[in-house]
C-alpha cells in the first residue's frame, strides 16, 4: 500500500515536472523573472503590481505569446526584506536562467539587486515610480520620476496654497532624494521650506511630528511616506485637525489610502501619479474591465499596476523588434527609441538616453469625502532630467544613480 | 513657553502611554512567565482586527474593544493549552515556537483578509491650546494605560487569584502542593496576558492602518520597556515607561524621530548595563 502511494506521489511530481518543461505551444518559453513583495511592509501596494503583470502575461500568452513562444514566469515572494530581493536575484539568474527581470517596489530593495543585475548584465526592468536618476545600462524604469512628479506637483501647490513647505520623507534614499527635488523646487520658485523631517520606516506614531508642522504653520505639506506603519500618519493628523493641504507623489496612488482611511482622514492631498482607478478614459476603463474579469476580488488598480503591466507590453515589442530574446539584442532594441505602447494611461515610450519612461501625469486631488477630482493632466512628459545632465546610455555605458546634488562628472 | 510646555506634556504622556501599553500583556508573559513571547505583536494585531471589523458591523465602539481584548485572550488561553504549556522549561523551545506562531498569524491574515482593511476614525475629535490643537483621544489613553496598571496591581496583590498566580511562577511544585491548580493558573495569566495585548491593539486601531503587520510596531517597545522595568514587573512598567518617554520625547521634539529611537535604545544599552535587574531592582536593592 505503502509503496503504491509512494509510486502514485513519484508519477505526480514527474507529470509536474514534464507539465513545466513542455510548455503547451511546443516552443521554449521566455521567462520572465518576477522579484515582488507579496508580504511584508509593502504588500498592500505591491499585489496589484503582481497581479497587473499576470494579467498582462496571460493576455500574451493567449495571443501566441512573444515569436510564438510562451511566457513563463517565475515569481518569488521577497517579503518586502532586501536580503530576499539578492537571494533570489541570485535565483532567478543562476538556477531558472530567465531572459528579463521585472519587479522590486522600495527603492532599497532596487539598490540591493542592482549590483547583481549588472555583475551579471541581467536586463532588468524597475517598474515602479521612485526618487529618479538610475543611469544604468542594465536597468530600464518604467515608472515615474520627480521630473514628472514634482515639477508638476510642486509649482501647483504653490500657486494654488501658498510658498512655505513642509516635507516629511521616509528615512532611506527615495525620501531622502525626493525631499532633495522638493527642496530645489521650492527654492527655484522663490518659496521657502520651513521644515524638513526624516522618518525611519519602523515609526507608527506621529504625534511629535504633527507638533512640528503646526508650529511652522506651513501652507503645502509634502508627504513621502512609505509603508504600512508610516500611513497611520494620516489618521493621527486628521484626529488632531491638522489641516493642511498635503503634496505627494506615492500616496493614493500606490497604497490607496483614500479607499482605507475613514475620511477625512486624506482631505485635501494633492498627488501626481501617472495611473489610478478612477481615471475614467476608454483604455483605462477597458483595463479595469479586463483586470477584474480576472481579479474580481482586487482591492484596488493603483499606478504601479500600470506600470507593471506596461513593462510586459514593452518587453514583448522589444524582443520582437530584436528577433530573439538575448539580452544584448533586447537592449539594443529597447535604445531604438520606438519602443511604445498604449497602456491603462495612455501611450508611453521607453527613452534611449534615460532608459526611463515617458508618463502622462494627473493631479489627484482627494477631498473630503474621499472621492477624487482630477484638476489638471499633464500629457506626455519625458523623463529628461537625467539626458540633461549627461546620462546617455546609448553612447556610454554606466552603473550609477545621480542625484540633483552629485550629477554625473563631465 | 506655554505652548512649549504643553506641546512637551502632551508628547511624553503619548509616549508614556504606548510604552505602557505596548508592554502591559508581555510583561505579564515575559515579565512574570517568563515566556520570551515573540507573538505578543500578533496579539495586538488580533485585538485590532476585531474591533475594526465589529465596529464597522455595528457593533459600539467600546464593546467592539472589549470584544476585540476578549477574542485575543481566549486564542492566548488555546495557545498556552496548545504549545506554551509544554514549552515552560524550555526557553529557547518557545522562542521558536512563539515566532512560528507570529509569523503563521501574520501570514494567515495577509491570505485570509488580504494585505489593509479599512480602518476606524479616531473619536471625539481635537482641541485647541496655546495655538496647537491636540486630539481628545490621545489625552484619553494615559489615563486608560494609568488604571489598567493599577487594575493589573490589585489583581496580583490584592486577589487570590492574584496570591496564587504568584505562588505557581514562584515555586510551581509547592504551589500544586498546597493545592493550586497550577495548570489553570498557567494558563488563565498567559490568556490575561494575551487579552491585555489584544486590549492595546483594540485601544490603537483607531489611530493606525490596521494590516497584519501591525503588530511588529509595537514589539520593540513593548520588550525595551519590560526589560529596563526588570525584575518586579509591577512595579518597574510605570517607572521604565517614564524614564523611556521621556528621553525619546525630549530627543524627538529637538532632533525628530530618528535620533528619537536612536535614544530610547541607547538608554536600554544603559540601563541594563547598569542595572541587570532593571529599574525595579534597583528600586528593591536592599529588600533581599
Amino acid at each position: 500500500m505503502k509503496t503504491r502511494k509512494a509510486a502514485v506521489g513519484i508519477a505526480a511530481i514527474a507529470a509536474a515536472i514534464v507539465g513545466i518543461t513542455t510548455p503547451a505551444i511546443g516552443a521554449d518559453p521566455v521567462k520572465i523573472g518576477l522579484l515582488e513583495d507579496q508580504s511584508g511592509n509593502f504588500a498592500i501596494a505591491v499585489i496589484p503590481k503582481i497581479q497587473a503583470t499576470q494579467l498582462a502575461v496571460e493576455e500574451i500568452n493567449a495571443k501566441g505569446g512573444i515569436l510564438g513562444r510562451p511566457i513563463k514566469l517565475i515569481h518569488y515572494d521577497t517579503q518586502s526584506d532586501n536580503t530576499r530581493f539578492q537571494e533570489f536575484a541570485r535565483r532567478l539568474i543562476q538556477r531558472d536562467k530567465v531572459d528579463v527581470i521585472f519587479g522590486a517596489f522600495s527603492s532599497a530593495s532596487r539598490e540591493a539587486i542592482r549590483p547583481i543585475m549588472d555583475r551579471y548584465k541581467q536586463l532588468y526592468f524597475y517598474n515602479n515610480q521612485y526618487e529618479g536618476g538610475v543611469c544604468d545600462s542594465n536597468v530600464f524604469v518604467t515608472g515615474a520620476v520627480p521630473e514628472q512628479q514634482f515639477s508638476t506637483l510642486i509649482p501647483w501647490m504653490m500657486e494654488k496654497y501658498g510658498k512655505k513647505v513642509y516635507t516629511i520623507a521616509a528615512d532611506y534614499n527615495f525620501g531622502q532624494i525626493s525631499a532633495e527635488w522638493v527642496r530645489n523646487i521650492v527654492k527655484e520658485k522663490g518659496g521657502t521650506m520651513v521644515g524638513e523631517e526624516f522618518i525611519p520606516l519602523s515609526v507608527s506614531q506621529f504625534s511629535q511630528t504633527i507638533q512640528n508642522i503646526q508650529k511652522a504653520k506651513p501652507d503645502v505639506l509634502v508627504t513621502l511616506l512609505v509603508g504600512a506603519n508610516q500611513a497611520s500618519f494620516y489618521e493621527q493628523q486628521a484626529s488632531a485637525s491638522l489641516n493642511i493641504p498635503m503634496a505627494s507623489s506615492v500616496n493614493v496612488g500606490q497604497a490607496y489610502e483614500h479607499k482605507r482611511f475613514k475620511a477625512p482622514a486624506l482631505k485635501d492631498m494633492y498627488v501626481t501619479a501617472n495611473y489610478i482607478e478612477e481615471i475614467d478614459s476608454p483604455a483605462s476603463n477597458d483595463f479595469k474591465k479586463r483586470f477584474h474579469a480576472k481579479f474580481p476580488d482586487a482591492p484596488y488598480i493603483n499606478q504601479e499596476a500600470a506600470n507593471a503591466y506596461n513593462v510586459v507590453y514593452l518587453y514583448k515589442m522589444a524582443v520582437e523588434k530584436a528577433g530573439s530574446a538575448d539580452m544584448k539584442k533586447v537592449r539594443k532594441a529597447l535604445e531604438s527609441g520606438d519602443i511604445c505602447t498604449d497602456g491603462p494611461s495612455g501611450k508611453v515610450c521607453i527613452d534611449p538616453k534615460s532608459h526611463h519612461q515617458s508618463h502622462t501625469i494627473y493631479l489627484v486631488h482627494v477631498k473630503a469625502d474621499h472621492s477624487v477630482e482630477i484638476p489638471k493632466v499633464w500629457n506626455d512628459i519625458k523623463p529628461y532630467w537625467l539626458g540633461s545632465v549627461g546620462c546617455d546610455l546609448s553612447k556610454k555605458d554606466d552603473t550609477s544613480q545621480y542625484t540633483p546634488s552629485s550629477p554625473p562628472k563631465k | 513657553m506655554l505652548a512649549t510646555v504643553i506641546g512637551f506634556l502632551y508628547q511624553f504622556a503619548d509616549t508614556f502611554a504606548f510604552l505602557i501599553l505596548s508592554s502591559v500583556g508581555l510583561a505579564i508573559i515575559f515579565g512574570m512567565m517568563g515566556v520570551i513571547n515573540l507573538a505578543h505583536g500578533e496579539f495586538i494585531m488580533c485585538g485590532a482586527y476585531v474591533t475594526v471589523l465589529t465596529a464597522r458591523a455595528g457593533l459600539p465602539l467600546p464593546l467592539a474593544m472589549v470584544l476585540g481584548a476578549l477574542t485575543a485572550g481566549i486564542i492566548g488561553m488555546l495557545i498556552e493549552y496548545f504549545v506554551i504549556r509544554r514549552l515552560y522549561t524550555r526557553l529557547f523551545d518557545s522562542i521558536v515556537a512563539t515566532w512560528a506562531i507570529s509569523l503563521i498569524a501574520t501570514q494567515g491574515m495577509l491570505i485570509v483578509v488580504g494585505p489593509s482593511i479599512e480602518g476606524l476614525k479616531t473619536p471625539f475629535g481635537s482641541f485647541d491650546l496655546a495655538g496647537l490643537s491636540f486630539s481628545w483621544y490621545r489625552i484619553l489613553l494615559p489615563v486608560i494605560a494609568l488604571l489598567i496598571l493599577g487594575g493589573i496591581y490589585w489583581l496580583f496583590m490584592k486577589t487570590p487569584f492574584g496570591v496564587r498566580a504568584r505562588a505557581t511562577i514562584q515555586n510551581p511544585s509547592m504551589a500544586r502542593a498546597l493545592g493550586v491548580d497550577t495548570d489553570r493558573v498557567y494558563a488563565l495569566t498567559f490568556g490575561l496576558g494575551a487579552a491585555l495585548a489584544g486590549l492595546t491593539g483594540a485601544l490603537y486601531a483607531p489611530t493606525m492602518t490596521t494590516v497584519p503587520t501591525m503588530g511588529s510596531a509595537f514589539i520593540v517597545q513593548s520588550f525595551v520597556t519590560v526589560v529596563v522595568g526588570g525584575a518586579d514587573v509591577l512595579l518597574g512598567a510605570a517607572p521604565a515607561a517614564a524614564v523611556l518617554a521621556f528621553i525619546q520625547s525630549v530627543l524627538t521634539a529637538s532632533y525628530g524621530q530618528l535620533i528619537g529611537q536612536v535614544g530610547l535604545l541607547l538608554t536600554v544599552i544603559v540601563v541594563v548595563r547598569v542595572l541587570p535587574k532593571g529599574i525595579s531592582g534597583w528600586m528593591l536593592r536592599g529588600s533581599n
